[in-house]
């Protein structure tokens, strides 16, 4: 693995406000105001502007996709060994931009922001907002970049509805888009597992309606949520692997109602890490927006072949063997739809026992594809021949 | 057949492939290995081009080139592709590793206005002479496999294909016969003369 990093990073802010947008129409029919984005880029953008890629996170990630913040080795990316000198999304030649969602809790506008007409958090007075709206708001971070023509849109998971959205929403912009490990609408089992983990929320005492902020915060329903999601995330196999039927620090069995088995204690760490770093509303409001996601009811009145006769860009699909969240029919739906309109489509089924967190664990194959791709895209673009 | 054209991947059939594809036409490549032909295609005849593969390597040197190619196992039918989406659909050296090469036949007079299908010939008489005198099965440059590790379920000669065309309604437009890399043009008794062959097929 090239262990290459962009090195030292900063986020940078950009308001809407700056270049005259006091608010944005949600989806919902809404208008909502003032936003603010928080982003980070990596690499340069060349002199026609060609070579910019936008990232789109997932559910709990952040604009900090590469490089260190603060001193190095302090706080990798989430997508480090991904971003980077050399690697897939190369930053000697890409201009990598990736930035916080609406309705986050890592810099851009979200249920924990400070709603100016109150002076307090928003809490659950903000906005419900959709995949969409996210996407509107990536959009005037790239005009504010000045840049017209994306080269890509990559995204995994909730990333990947994201940039579905991008090649609906605004076909004239990527030139190419690469879905991964995602779904054209959240199928009834992701919206139940999302429920489940909003109602744990929504029942610890301490949630207080949403209004927690400056006092105790509601830990256990976010660690529950956050432990069920985990559990969607592996598979069975990548369980069974990792923890299989050991105890942890211990050879027998204690007969009380402890942590016992390690993926006991790994769900409940993973759970209590992921009280400090995420507020408890955005979940809410991010698993909502998921939720909502249907690209051929939004774009085709219900048939995803209507919704996708406009798309202009070249489609990567890439889904994994074992991922029972997303699963690959799901990815095979968008593909078998892009085929029947004729679209430039390539789909890879990825074997990898590793479940959905696989597109943040099989490296190797995945830069391998979207490397070449997004060069012979890059190539494409520029009139040139491959070898 | 075009002198000009470049004998693709050091084989003759590849090359009589290309040379029959109409310029600017659509074009489904069924086992389309590196895309060498689609390649080809695309650059010298301006073809609308697509891949279907079932090894990665392949599929990443297909992704390399820029070509579009999907993942996909050929015994299993094409549910997403509409009748007569593609002008010509290949299926270039595979059938004789099919499950049911019957169903892919279909599948491809039913999505392609027309199939260009390529497949050593059991009839060979090379072949005939190693199972009658020697007892065994055959083995040549175009069957280089043993008959445990062959990937070769369904072997046929050119009058098994010739029969099934003519009883299924399927017309043969065109057909070319090989013999190592050499075009045999004016072959008496293909079927005991000729180790290869490529033919256009179209529903009557």
């Amino acid at each position: 693995m090239n262990d290459k990093s962009v090195g030292i990073v900063e986020v940078k802010c950009f308001n809407l406000s700056d270049t005259g947008e006091s608010f944005i129409e949600l989806d919902s029919g809404k208008r909502f105001g003032p936003i603010s984005v928080a982003y980070e880029t990596y690499g340069s953008l060349n002199d026609d502007k060609s070579n910019a890629i936008l990232i789109c996170h997932a559910l709990s990630g952040s604009a900090h996709a590469a490089g260190f913040h603060k001193k190095e080795g302090h706080n990798p990316g989430w997508w480090e060994n991904f971003v980077g000198p050399g690697k897939a999304l190369d930053t000697d030649k890409y201009f990598i931009i990736c930035s916080n969602i609406l309705g986050g809790c890592m810099g851009t506008t979200g249920p924990s922001s400070t709603d100016p007409e109150t002076g307090n958090p928003y809490g659950i007075s903000f906005p419900v907002v959709t995949i969409g709206d996210m996407v509107k708001v990536q959009k005037r971070l790239i005009d504010h970049l000045g840049i017209k023509r994306l080269l890509n849109v990559i995204g995994g998971s909730m990333g990947g509805m994201q940039a579905l959205e991008w090649i609906l929403r605004y076909p004239d912009v990527p030139m190419s888009c690469a879905i991964i490990a995602a779904t054209s609408r959240s199928s009834a089992q992701s919206i139940a597992f999302n429920a489940v983990g909003r109602k744990a929320i929504i029942s610890d005492k301490r949630w207080k309606d949403g209004n927690y902020y400056g006092g105790d915060l509601p830990c256990d329903g976010v660690a529950i949520a956050r432990m069920i999601g985990h559990i969607t995330y592996l598979s069975e196999e990548s369980m069974h692997k990792k923890f299989g039927r050991r105890l942890q620090d211990k050879e027998e069995f204690s007969y009380d109602f402890s942590n016992e088995f390690q993926v006991e204690s790994y769900l409940d760490h993973q759970g209590n890490k992921f009280v400090e770093r995420f507020d408890a509303n955005s979940y809410l409001y991010v698993t909502k927006s998921m939720d909502y996601f249907d690209a051929g009811e939004i774009y085709g009145g219900g048939k995803l072949e209507t919704a996708f006769e406009n798309i202009k860009a070249r489609s990567l699909i890439l889904s994994f063997t074992s991922d029972w969240l997303f699963p690959p029919h799901q990815s095979k739906e968008i593909v078998d739809a892009l085929m029947k309109t004729g679209k430039d489509i390539t789909y890879i089924n990825i074997k990898s026992s590793y479940g959905h967190d696989a597109f943040l664990i099989e490296m190797d194959t995945q830069a391998a594809i979207i490397s070449k791709f997004l060069m012979a895209t890059y190539n494409k673009l520029h009139g040139r021949g491959n070898a | 057949m075009n002198k000009n054209l470049p004998l693709l991947e050091n084989r003759a059939d590849l090359s009589t492939i290309a040379d029959w594809i109409a310029e600017g036409s659509s074009v489904l490549d069924l086992g389309c290995g590196k895309g060498t032909l689609l390649n080809y295609l695309i650059r010298n005849k301006s073809v609308n081009g697509m891949g279907i593969e079932i090894d990665l390597k392949r599929i990443i040197s297909c992704i390399e080139k820029g070509i579009p190619v999907i993942e996909h196992d050929l015994n299993e039918k094409f549910d997403n592709i509409k009748d007569n989406a593609y002008d010509y659909v290949i299926l270039s050296q595979t059938i004789q590793e099919l499950t049911f090469p019957e169903l892919l036949i279909n599948e491809i007079l039913r999505i392609g206005k027309y199939g260009i299908v390529s497949f050593p010939n059991f009839g060979f008489l090379h072949v005939r002479l190693q199972l009658f005198f020697r007892g065994r099965m055959p083995k040549s440059m175009a069957l280089p496999h043993d008959w445990y590790n062959t990937p070769n379920i369904h072997l046929l000669t050119l009058a098994d294909f010739k029969e099934f065309c003519r009883t299924r309604g399927i017309k043969i437009k065109k057909i070319v016969y090989f013999k190592g890399h050499r075009h045999q043009a004016g072959v008496i008794f293909p079927n005991l003369l000729s180790e290869g062959c490529v033919i256009l097929i179209e529903r009557i």
